[in-house]
């Protein structure tokens, strides 16, 4: 049958509506598991409800760095490692977003913005973070990263990666993010349902969504194609939901625990500052907040 | 428009220039500032830290300058006047940001009050050493727009004109002070709002769907919205067509660059701002910037008293240079003389406007303190012979 013959699917794609269609084809290698993480995260924002009016995406740099380029939403798409303290500039000056994400790499999130990630979650600040956790720099083309496992050959790890890599959910929890999790692209539902709570939950969240590389992460270590690494997740994961984090780091295609890890509740920044402020100065001090800030 | 009431501490005061820059923020209107303390500047965002929760606005001391630099970014693209504050080592961890401002079009200040270099140089002691680094800094073509008080008065009307210029033509703004100026106490006169000109972002009229955020008309500046306001914009660092969306292509780079380079470019004559003082006719002028002017006004005080025939031109703005006024002064003077707090930076704009037909005498000093004003007296008597 040539082309011309297939049918024509009169059903759209429910993702479309969220994504900047004028923008498409997207740049990502087949196979690649950032674009399942996309479709989480459209599902999680249709189920969230949101005026999507009002939540705002920003963007570091990298394959992970283009999804704020694809959404159809405010977007910001900042510099390598930056986009916390870009989201966190844009959170607090403008309280009236619902909500603001910060969709980025493993590479951008933990190495060149490790000291934003820690700072963002001491402070509580008011951020969605979505770390697609492909275990690589995939952008530059497949050089080690701070989550590599020991033992994966990278393009600057020749001979097999020997440094300790960070467990991203102990990292954030330590920090005190007030919730964290992991889950890997085979985990559709549970990486959505994930998202929304997020979506909804005020305060540092930090998602881990692990995903395939296949261009650079798995065909570099011999793992085969995308539908390989969705079985190696599918085979290898353990859902433990309130596992201690400290459990719970990743070894070179080994045992995976998955879950929500934690659901806490503490001040974010914000409500520390006006309350704190409100208690010094009294009725001179004006909540700082939109209209919204309470949603 | 006429400022806040809010943020102006209409009085007279004496105060540094550190504590007056930051009134003079207020003033215009700066409701975030992100920072991260550095000498000879943290009394910048002391002052705002303690004055911004009565006024209405955010303080937020950042991890680090590469922080603070983008985070004000984002709260401009929120709709707040922004400004980080720094010095020497602070600047340097900004300047990829500042190539994010120049390209993404985002209104902000960056206040360095200079201090000795390179590296950890002299923490508390004066130097103007960054103002190539803050023309050159940011890989790639940018025209930024900077600008030298030279007292504490100025350091409140200048910072007024920097948030105006920076909304204006929606580049980085530098505010180049220098340890000396920062921290020198002085009479501060600051006037009523209703008397305070501010500059208010030029908002689309525009309704979603036919905006687009790049799209100029002659001015080359384009009209800005916030996040929130429903339309879904999309702004990066890459290079981008009207519609902010990533083009990499030769021909979009060559478009927006050279709009970017324009819009500076073929404004500089209004940008431009010189104090003059007996120019015309003179056989020597003195061209200097900052601190380093008050100096060289006594030097050129004491020239006079000797009978020479001198002249000060002052750079109230140095970046972008007048370099068709010096063109201009090359043709009737027989020097000029160019003391700074530098091995030679400003010195190169001045030869390079002169374009060799008369000498330009430098008089470098690698900072610490400021120039004796007999060095300069020494240099003017030497250019006038
Ligand atoms: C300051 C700076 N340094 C380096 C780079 C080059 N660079 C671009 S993306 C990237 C790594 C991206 O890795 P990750 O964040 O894991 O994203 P992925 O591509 O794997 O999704 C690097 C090193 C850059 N753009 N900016
Ligand atoms: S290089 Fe890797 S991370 Fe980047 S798009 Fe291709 S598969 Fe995805
Ligand atoms: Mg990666």
């Amino acid at each position: 049958m040539s082309a011309t013959e297939l049918p024509v699917c009169e059903i759209e794609n429910p993702v479309m509506p969220y994504l900047r269609q004028e923008r498409l084809p997207h740049i990502w290698c087949p196979g690649c598991g950032i674009g399942t993480t996309v479709n989480c995260f459209t599902r999680a924002l249709t189920d969230s409800g949101m005026d999507l009016d009002r939540v705002a995406i920003v963007s570091g740099i990298g394959c992970t760095g283009r999804v704020a380029g694809y959404m159809n939403l405010d977007s910001f798409h900042t510099t390598h490692g930056r986009a916390i303290p870009f989201a966190t500039g844009l959170r607090l000056a403008n309280p009236d977003l619902a909500k603001v994400v910060v969709y980025s790499g493993d590479g951008d999130l933990s190495a060149i913005g490790g000291n934003h990630l820690i700072h963002a979650a001491r402070r509580n600040m008011d951020l969605m973070v979505v770390c697609v956790n492909n275990f690589t720099y995939g952008m530059t083309g497949g050089q080690v990263a701070p989550t590599t496992p020991i033992g994966a050959t990278q393009t600057t790890m020749p001979y097999g990666n020997f440094e300790n890599p960070f467990n991203l959910p102990f990292l954030a929890d330590a920090c005190g993010a007030v919730y964290v999790a992991r889950w890997t692209v085979y985990h559709v539902k549970q990486l959505a349902k994930a998202m929304l709570e997020g979506l909804k939950k005020k305060g540092f969240v930090f998602i881990e969504a692990m995903a395939p590389c296949p261009t650079l992460y798995s065909r570099r270590n011999r793992l085969g194609d995308g539908v390989d690494q969705l079985k190696y997740y599918k085979e290898k994961s353990k859902v433990v939901n309130g596992a201690d984090t400290k459990e719970v780091g990743l070894t070179f295609q080994g045992d995976i625990t998955v879950g929500k890890f934690v659901d806490r509740d503490r001040p974010t920044w914000l409500e520390a500052m006006n309350e704190h402020y409100t208690h010094h100065f009294g009725d001179r001090y004006t909540p700082y907040g939109g209209s919204h800030a309470q949603d | 428009m006429h400022a806040d009431p809010k943020g102006v501490l209409t009085g007279i005061h004496f105060i540094d220039g550190d504590h007056a820059a930051c009134e003079g923020a207020l003033a215009a209107g700066c409701r975030f500032v992100a920072g991260y303390p550095i000498t000879p500047s943290t009394e910048v965002v002391e002052r705002f830290a303690a004055r911004i929760p009565l006024v209405g606005g955010m303080f937020i001391q950042l991890e680090d300058e590469l922080a603070s630099s983008i985070a004000i970014q984002g709260a401009a693209w929120a709709g707040k006047k922004v400004m980080t504050v720094t010095s020497g080592p602070g600047l340097s961890l900004m300047m990829e940001h500042v190539g994010y401002a120049a390209f993404t079009e985002t209104p902000c200040v960056f206040v360095d009050v200079q201090r000795g270099g390179p590296s950890t140089g002299l923490p508390t002691l004066p130097a103007q050493a960054d103002m190539m680094q803050v023309k050159w800094g940011s890989h790639g073509d940018y025209e930024p727009i900077a600008l030298c008080p030279n007292s504490p008065q100025e350091c409140f009307d200048l910072m007024i004109k920097a948030f105006n210029l920076a909304e204006t033509y929606r580049v980085p703004v530098f505010f180049m002070m220098d340890e000396v100026v920062g921290h020198m106490t002085e009479r501060v006169v600051i006037p009523e709002a209703s008397q305070i000109e501010v500059v208010e972002r030029k908002w689309t009229t525009k309704k979603p769907g036919e905006y687009r955020p790049y799209e100029t008309d002659e001015s080359l500046v384009p009209e800005m919205v916030k996040a929130g306001d429903g339309y879904r914009i999309h702004i990066t660092g890459l290079t981008h067509d009207e519609r902010g969306y990533p083009a990499m292509t030769a021909p979009a780079q060559d478009k927006l660059v050279t709009r970017l380079v324009n819009k500076i470019r073929a404004n500089a004559d209004k940008i431009v701002d010189i104090r003059e003082d007996g120019v015309a006719g003179a056989d020597v002028v003195v061209v200097s910037f900052g601190m380093t002017s008050r100096v060289a006004g006594a030097a050129v005080e004491a020239a006079r008293a000797a009978g020479l025939k001198v002249g000060h031109l002052r750079l109230v703005i140095t970046w972008p240079f007048p370099a068709k006024r010096i063109r201009e002064l090359a043709a009737t003077v027989k020097a000029f003389v160019v003391p700074e707090l530098n091995m030679g930076q400003m010195a190169l704009e001045v030869e390079r406007a002169a374009a060799g037909k008369v000498p330009v005498l430098t008089l470098p000093h690698a900072g610490g303190t400021v120039h004796e004003p007999a060095a300069i007296l020494a240099k003017i008597k030497e250019a006038a012979q």
